[in-house]
C-alpha cells in the first residue's frame, strides 16, 4: 500500500489515532454530560462524579464476582443502584446547600469523593481488578486496514452517542425537560403550577450520577477496575466541562469528543504532553471566551 | 485529588514531632519507611512494606542492647518534594537513623541526595533506577532488591537471545522508566538486536491504546514495557484487546510484580517472562516467610516487601555488631558481612551501595497450570549475580574507583 506521509505521519497511523481519540472522547463526553446536567440544573459542582464513575465500574465487577450477573444486566443494574445511592446523597447532604455558594458544594462533594475512594482502596487495593465479562458479540475486532478496531471500543462510541443524544433530547425537546429548565430558572413559579420541584431536582441528581455509573460500567472491560480510576479522569472531565461552558449539554458533548481527538493527536506528535494538552486548551479557551465555547455569559 | 495525602503528611509530622521528646530520653533506634501509601505502588510496596519492616524488627527482638527499635512511616505521594520534606524532617528533627524502601525512583533519587547531605543511611527496595548506585551513588545509600540493569539483563537479554531482535519501547516518562529503557536498549544492542523506536507515556496513563498502536505500527518483534505497577497492568490488558500478541508481536514486561499478575489474571498474563529477585513459592524458607506475611496481610509478599525485611534485618545485625547507629560504622559492618536470609544467598553489599545478588527469570503459568490464587510463576532459570550486576569497569560511580 502506498503511503502518503502527512506531517511525517503515515495516514493509517493518523486515522488510527483519530479513532482512538474519538473513543476516549466518548468517555469524556459521557462523564462531562452528567456533570453538565447536574451543574446546569442543580448548580452543584459535583466533584464526587469520578468516585461515582468508579462505583459504577466496581458495581459491575462485584455483581459478576459475587452474584454471577453478566455484562448486559450490570449495564442497567449498576447505574440504577449507584443512581439510587446518588439520590440518598442528595437527600442527606446536597439539598441542604443549594442556597449557599458553589464552593460549599464543591467542598462537600470533594470530601465525599475522598471518603468513597478511600473505602474502596482500603478493601480492594489500588492494583485493580480484571473485569472479563464482555459478551461474545462484543469480543474480537475488525481489521480496518489502517488499524485493528476492537468491537468493544466501537460499541462504546455508539453507546456514548446514543446516551448523549438521548439526554440532550429529553432536556431540550420534551415537556419533562422544559419543566426541569423552568424549575432552575424560577423554582417558586414552577412549584406554584403543582410540580414537585425538590423531587424533580433529586431525581435529576440521581440521573446525572447514573450517567457516571453507566460510563463506569462501559469502562470496566477497557480500563482496570480500580479505586483510582475516578480521580485519574475527573480532572480532565472538569476541564472538558469548563471548555464546553459550565452547564451546557451540547458544549459538554462536543468538547468531550473534540478534546479526545486533540489528546489523541498529541499522543502521536508529542506524547509527553498528552496529559497536559487539555489544560492548555482550557487556558486558551478561557482567555478568549471566559464562559466556555457554548456557555452563556452571565 | 490527593488531599488525603496532605492530611496524612500533617498527621505523620505531628506524630513524629511528638515522638521526638521520648526519643531524646532513651536511645531509641528509629527506622522510617517512606513509601507510596495511596498511589499506583501501594500494593507492591505501601503498607505491606511497613509490615515487613515491623516483622524484621520483631524478629530482632524489638530492641538491641536494651535500645528499643521504633518504626515510623509516611506517604511520599510519588512526589519528590514531599519525599525530601519528610526525609529532612525525619533525619533532622525526629532522629530517624535510617530510611527504608522509597518506592518510586524519582523520589528515591531525591531522597538519596538528602541522605548524602545529612550523612544518614537510606536503604532502597522499591525503586528501580540503576542510577542510584551508578552516577548518583552515595556512601550511605544502599540499593537492596533489584535495579533496572538487572531487569534489562534478565528479561531483555533472555528475549533478545531467543530471537526477539527488534524492539519498540513504551516508557513511563520519569527517572525509572527512562533508566529501564536505556539499560534494556543497551542490552538489546549488545546482543545484536535493534531498537526501532520508543514512546514516552506520562505516569498513570489510563489509556495506552494510542501508544500500543504506535508500537504495532513499528513492526518491532518485541514491545518492551518500561513501566511499572498500574501502567504495566493497563498496557498488557489493552495490548490483548488490540490483538497485538495474536498479531505476532511479543510483549516484554520489563518490571512486573506479583501484585500486577494477581490483578491481571492468568488468562491475560500467561506466558509473560519476567525477572524478580524473590517469589514466595521458591523453597521452604521463602514459603515460611510468606506464610507469616500472608497471615498478617492477607496477600503474598512482593519482592519489594520481602527485600525490605532483608534490608532491615541486615541493618539491625550490623547495628548490633558495632554497638552503634553511627552511619559510617554501620555501613562498614554491612559491607563486611555476607547477606544471608530467606531470599538472599551469599549476597554482598558493594562499595557503590548495590547489593550483589542472584535474580530469577520466571514465566507466568497458564491458567490450567495454576493450583489456585497466588500460584503464578514457574522458574525458567536463576541468573547468577555476575550477569545482573553492572561490572565495576562499566560503572560511573566514583566510590568504586578508589582502590
Amino acid at each position: 500500500m502506498y503511503v502518503i506521509p502527512l506531517l511525517g505521519i503515515p495516514p493509517q497511523v493518523l486515522f488510527g489515532q483519530l479513532l482512538l481519540g474519538l473513543i476516549n472522547g466518548a468517555f469524556y463526553a459521557m462523564l462531562s454530560l452528567g456533570l453538565a446536567v447536574i451543574f446546569g440544573l442543580l448548580n452543584i459542582i459535583n466533584f464526587a462524579h469520578g468516585a461515582l464513575y468508579m462505583m459504577g465500574a466496581f458495581g459491575a465487577w462485584l455483581m459478576l464476582e459475587y452474584l454471577g450477573i453478566g455484562y448486559w444486566p450490570a449495564l442497567i443494574l449498576s447505574p440504577i443502584l449507584v443512581g439510587a445511592f446518588g439520590v440518598l446523597l442528595e437527600k442527606a447532604f446536597l439539598h441542604r446547600i443549594y442556597k449557599l455558594d458553589h464552593l460549599y458544594g464543591l467542598l462537600l462533594t470533594f470530601g465525599l469523593a475522598l471518603i468513597i475512594e478511600g473505602l474502596f482502596r482500603n478493601y480492594y487495593g489500588v492494583s485493580g481488578q480484571a473485569y472479563d465479562a464482555v459478551p461474545d458479540m462484543l469480543k474480537g475486532g475488525y481489521n480496518l486496514g489502517f488499524m485493528f478496531l476492537p468491537v468493544y471500543r466501537g460499541w462504546v462510541v455508539i453507546a456514548s452517542l446514543i446516551i448523549c443524544f438521548g439526554t440532550w433530547f429529553v432536556i431540550e425537546r420534551t415537556k419533562l425537560g422544559s419543566y426541569l429548565r423552568a424549575a432552575t430558572e424560577n423554582p417558586k413559579l414552577v412549584q406554584a403550577f403543582g410540580i414537585n420541584v425538590p423531587r424533580m431536582i433529586t431525581l435529576t441528581y440521581g440521573f446525572g450520577v447514573a450517567l457516571a455509573a453507566m460510563a463506569g460500567v462501559l469502562a470496566a472491560p477497557i480500563y482496570h477496575v480500580s479505586p483510582l480510576m475516578g480521580s485519574d479522569i475527573i480532572i480532565v472531565v472538569f476541564a472538558v466541562v469548563v471548555i464546553g461552558g459550565m452547564g451546557s449539554i451540547v458544549g459538554a458533548v462536543v468538547s468531550g469528543f473534540g478534546l479526545g481527538l486533540i489528546e489523541g493527536m498529541t499522543k502521536v506528535f508529542y506524547p509527553e504532553a498528552s496529559n497536559t494538552v487539555i489544560f492548555v486548551v482550557m487556558a486558551i479557551v478561557l482567555l478568549v471566551k471566559p464562559a466556555g465555547l457554548f456557555g452563556k455569559s452571565a | 485529588m490527593r488531599l488525603q495525602g496532605i492530611s496524612a503528611l500533617l498527621a505523620a509530622t505531628a506524630l513524629a514531632s511528638g515522638l521526638t521528646m521520648s526519643a531524646a530520653m532513651a536511645d531509641t533506634i528509629k527506622l522510617g519507611v517512606l513509601d507510596d501509601m495511596s498511589g499506583v505502588y501501594t500494593d507492591l510496596a505501601g503498607p505491606g512494606a511497613v509490615d515487613a519492616v515491623k516483622m524484621a524488627v520483631e524478629d530482632a527482638g524489638g530492641s538491641i542492647n536494651g535500645n528499643k527499635i521504633e518504626v515510623v512511616s509516611a506517604d511520599h505521594q510519588n512526589k519528590p518534594d514531599v519525599g525530601t520534606g519528610i526525609a529532612r524532617q525525619w533525619y533532622d528533627q525526629d532522629h530517624v537513623d535510617a530510611i527504608f524502601d522509597v518506592a518510586n525512583s524519582g523520589v528515591a533519587l531525591a531522597v538519596q541526595e538528602v541522605a548524602r547531605e545529612k550523612h544518614k543511611i537510606v536503604m532502597f527496595s522499591g525503586p528501580g533506577s540503576s542510577d542510584i548506585t551508578n552516577s548518583k551513588c552515595s556512601p550511605v545509600g544502599v540499593h537492596w532488591t533489584y535495579d533496572t540493569y538487572g531487569l534489562a539483563k534478565g528479561t531483555g537479554g533472555a528475549i533478545t537471545k531467543s530471537g526477539g531482535d527488534s524492539w519498540f519501547f513504551i516508557t513511563a516518562d520519569y527517572a525509572f522508566g527512562q533508566a529501564l529503557e536505556r539499560d534494556t536498549a543497551a542490552v538489546v544492542t549488545a546482543d545484536g538486536g535493534k531498537v526501532l523506536g520508543e514512546v514516552r507515556a506520562p505516569l498513570s496513563t489510563p489509556d495506552f491504546s494510542s501508544f500500543l498502536l504506535q508500537a504495532q505500527a513499528s513492526k518491532a518483534k518485541v514491545i518492551g514495557l518500561a513501566n511499572a505497577g498500574g501502567d504495566t497492568v493497563t498496557s498488557i490488558k489493552q495490548a490483548a484487546e488490540f490483538g497485538i500478541v495474536s498479531g505476532g508481536q511479543k510483549l516484554a514486561g520489563l518490571l512486573v510484580f506479583l501484585s500486577d499478575i494477581n490483578s491481571l489474571g492468568l488468562k491475560t498474563a500467561q506466558g509473560l517472562q519476567l525477572t524478580e529477585s524473590f517469589y514466595w513459592d521458591q523453597n521452604d524458607e521463602t514459603r515460611a516467610f510468606s506464610k507469616r506475611f500472608f497471615e498478617r496481610n492477607k496477600k503474598e509478599p512482593t519482592m519489594v516487601q520481602a527485600g525490605d525485611y532483608g534490608a532491615v534485618k541486615h541493618y539491625l545485625e550490623a547495628v548490633k555488631a558495632v554497638g552503634s547507629t553511627d552511619p559510617d560504622k554501620v555501613m562498614a559492618a554491612m559491607r563486611a558481612a555476607p547477606i544471608n536470609d530467606f531470599m538472599t544467598k551469599n549476597g554482598k553489599l558493594r562499595e557503590d551501595g548495590k547489593v550483589v545478588r542472584d535474580m530469577y527469570l520466571f514465566e507466568v503459568k497458564k491458567p490450567e497450570e495454576s493450583k489456585g490464587p497466588w500460584d503464578y510463576y514457574k522458574l525458567v532459570r536463576s541468573i547468577p549475580a555476575a550477569e545482573v550486576t553492572r561490572p565495576v569497569e562499566e560503572s560511573a560511580c566514583p566510590l568504586l574507583k578508589k582502590g
